[in-house]
């Protein structure tokens, strides 16, 4: 950087996302809730009411919405590890698979851990698997992290795309153990609300929701009950990601993103945080797992191939690594726009079809014209401190308008 | 707790073989198929190692180009007329040559065009923006993604189902594998001899190219030092297009040979993926950036895979060589032979 003249510096590039977040950063704590409650509960409702350009067709909508959220906790995890912390993981589908593994292990009869009938056959037995599941995650990124985050870039990427393929293979390989290439069946899924109209529960697939019910209970399919589970989960995620984020944990590892040998000489210990957001990321997606399992109630090894690691990676990199709004509304794109186009048919073929495609050259386009993806996260702030950080938001904040400049 | 953890340990030593006698005794055999599998490996390595050492890129789409090789010799095959489909040994040994020879070049043709044009479309946008190496990963993932659904979805389309889709491509079998002599207990057969000659004189010829010709002294001084390379009148683009190119057509002379010795079901739209992720492990286990390395490498791989299948049983074989990889990246990062291109003797 040389030293011309340049005239004093002006705002960084401000769209109208920036604009939105400024405001947004802007108001009370109360005043952000107010805001964000009833949009919550307005994107909660959505699936009883599917507005008639975004609903589904093909699928029924609940269901798409109840994949939006698994694949939103997801992206939120591997938002932790790619985004916050900088470390390539292309094997996130393996934690994926552990958690949902976990849970089919414990409750299936298909599973060779669960031969005494009865275990776990309470109305509670989902529940009880989730802690589990989180448990076996965080623990198997701790064991996959501890020798391999050594490693930079690409050969972390290459290592962890081993390890995911590693676990499918052994789910595939070891019979005895998880039951092979022929799955896991009829694994739990929460046994809540009981009654005639629904034998097993609201969240059994049985459950198909009564269209034309105005209880709204009675209204939701198995699908909008798995979302709604999803939603609180996903909100309980933001909130300790968030916090976490603003912890000094999360400013170590936005210091090991931007440069990790300047972090470590500044006296971060950068392999125990890299380690910490390996372990916390595959735990989210763990807990992601346990969501698939319970809803789809059957897993198999042949679900959890390297190509949905690369579809979690699209929805990170597609909403914007680092920001966690970003990823969700990348989660979004990536589970509702398949079975949006599903329902499109071009000649005999449906579109649906060409996803993987069409994420292939998304990526490939967003790679050259925007490789920060739609919504990036604003690094500058964070590398500045509190204090310029509070200096920039003011005169937004401030109801003077006239402070600007 | 404790009661189940030996229930597990009991449970995995019934999932695995561990037959070691089995190693022992058809050692020469499984060594001779290891060699066989690793001239591949090795071949399709030689394509990593190049890109990698010229532009630090894993180009993940380099197995969609031997993909797409393997889907040029089958067509160029077919348009050639040829369709003896097990019987084309008998009409003699030099006519066989002669096909086994346009098919390769068909082959290579394919995925150097390919090769190149993936560069072309893909990086070179990106090298122009001055992208950071993440972008580069994910763009080669993406064109990854975008060549092989092509071929899985819209290939299909385009010709009138009959080419892509879910189902492999029936191979025409060039070579009828029949033992030609044995050497201690290893039945050789003239498969293995068609693929193990063919991939050493192309290695060779690689080594050589870049190690005695001109164009491969430029690629050496891009791999080393790419500014002061191009202060000394080096053309960046040209080499990189030289490399992706090389690797292309090594990747397609890979494909034929593949095809002869895999001959059913890998001319299907994945059926890259699996063998591209072996070679990259060959070429990170030999030292990525290392035309040697990635030789070594694969010949290795192709070997230890093989014990692997013997000793743990037939389904551990992929995990073998995953296993590998990750062992050897965590106790050598730099490989084996952990020098790179540009370093290597000028």
């Amino acid at each position: 950087m040389s030293h011309t003249t340049q005239p004093a510096p002006t705002r960084p590039m401000r769209g109208v996302g920036d604009a939105i977040r400024s405001r947004w950063d802007g108001l009370s704590r109360p005043a952000q809730w107010g805001i964000g409650v009833p949009a919550i509960i307005l994107i909660a409702l959505l699936p009883l009411f599917p507005p008639p350009l975004i609903d589904t067709p093909a699928v029924n909508f609940g269901v798409v919405m109840a994949q939006f959220a698994m694949y939103a906790l997801i992206a939120i995890g591997l938002n932790v590890v790619v985004g916050q912390a900088g470390l390539l993981d292309l094997g996130y589908v393996g934690f994926f698979a552990v958690g949902a593994y976990t849970v089919g292990l414990m409750t299936s009869p298909n599973s060779p851990w669960n031969q005494a009938d009865g275990w776990l056959n309470t109305p509670w037995s989902w529940f009880i698997c989730v802690p589990f599941a989180i448990a076996a995650t965080a623990l198997s990124g701790l064991i996959l992290g501890t020798p391999t985050l050594r490693l930079r870039g690409d050969y972390l990427a290459i290592v962890t795309l081993g390890f995911g393929e590693i676990v499918r293979l052994m789910a595939d390989n070891l019979g005895d153990i998880t039951n092979g290439s022929l799955g896991l069946s009829r694994i739990a899924h929460p046994n809540v609300g009981e009654s005639q109209q629904h034998p097993e529960g609201y969240f059994s697939s049985g459950n198909l929701g009564d269209k034309h019910s105005m209880n709204l209970l009675d209204r939701a399919g198995s699908g909008t009950w798995w979302f709604w589970l999803g939603l609180v989960f996903v909100i309980l995620v933001l909130l300790f990601v968030g916090n976490l984020e603003r912890s000094r944990v999360g400013r170590a590892w936005v210091a090991i993103r931007e440069d990790e040998d300047v972090a470590e000489m500044m006296g971060v210990p950068t392999f125990k945080f890299k380690l910490w957001a390996f372990t916390i990321g595959a735990a989210i997606g763990g807990l992601s797992g346990t969501l698939y399992a319970g809803q789809v109630s059957y897993v198999s090894p042949g679900e959890f191939d390297i190509i949905k690691s690369m579809l979690f990676l699209c929805a990170v990199v597609i909403g914007g690594s680092g920001n966690k709004l970003g990823v969700i509304v990348g989660a979004f794109l990536i589970a509702y726009l398949p079975w949006r186009f599903q329902s499109v048919q071009i000649g005999d073929q449906s579109l649906g079809d060409y996803k993987y495609l069409m994420f292939g050259l998304a990526l490939v386009v967003m790679m050259i014209f925007r490789p920060q993806g739609l919504f990036p996260v604003r690094q500058k702030l964070l590398a500045y401190g509190r204090q310029i950080a509070r200096a920039v938001r003011r005169p937004v904040a401030g109801a003077t308008a006239g402070a600007d400049q | 707790m404790s009661s189940s953890a030996t229930v597990g340990a009991d449970l995995l030593a019934k999932s695995i073989d561990f037959n070691g006698s089995g190693v022992v005794h058809s050692f020469w055999e499984l060594t001779v198929n290891g060699l066989t599998y690793g001239a591949i490996y090795a071949l399709v390595a030689v394509g990593y190692t190049l890109v990698y050492g010229v532009l630090r890129l894993i180009n993940f789409a380099h197995s969609e180009i031997f993909m797409l090789g393997m889907f040029g010799t089958y067509v160029g095959l077919e348009l050639l007329g040829f369709t003896g489909r097990a019987d084309a040994y008998h009409q003699g040994v030099v006519l066989t040559v002669c096909y086994l020879g346009v098919a390769m070049l068909i082959g290579m043709a394919v995925s150097g065009v390919a090769a190149v044009g993936l560069e072309r479309v893909a990086y070179r946008p990106l090298r122009k923006r001055g992208a950071k190496p993440l972008a580069f990963l994910i763009t080669a993932i993406g064109m990854s993604f975008v060549i092989q659904e092509f071929v899985h979805y819209a290939l299909p389309k385009l010709t009138g189902n009959k080419l892509g889709g879910t189902n492999a491509q029936t191979n025409i079998r060039l070579v009828e594998p029949t033992t030609q002599f044995t050497i201690g207990g290893a039945r050789i057969d003239n498969v293995s001899i068609v693929i193990v000659v063919a991939a050493v004189l192309l290695a060779v010829g690689t080594e050589m190219f870049i190690n005695r010709s001109k164009f491969g002294r430029s690629i050496r001084a891009v791999a080393q030092d790419p500014d002061t390379a191009t202060l000394m009148g080096v053309s960046r683009e040209r080499v990189i297009m030289l490399t992706f190119l090389i690797g292309g057509l090594l990747a397609g002379a890979a494909a034929l040979l593949y095809t002869l010795l895999r001959p059913a079901g890998t001319i299907v739209f994945n059926g890259g993926f699996l063998l591209g992720i072996k070679a990259f492990s060959a070429a990170v286990l030999g030292g990525i950036g290392n035309l040697r390395g990635a030789l070594l490498g694969g010949l290795l791989l192709g070997v230890i895979e093989q014990y692997g299948q013997m000793f743990f049983g037939n389904q551990w074989k992929d995990v073998v060589a995953y296993a590998l990889l990750v062992l050897v990246l965590m106790f050598r990062p730099t490989g084996i032979l952990g020098e790179s291109l540009g370093r290597a003797r000028a």
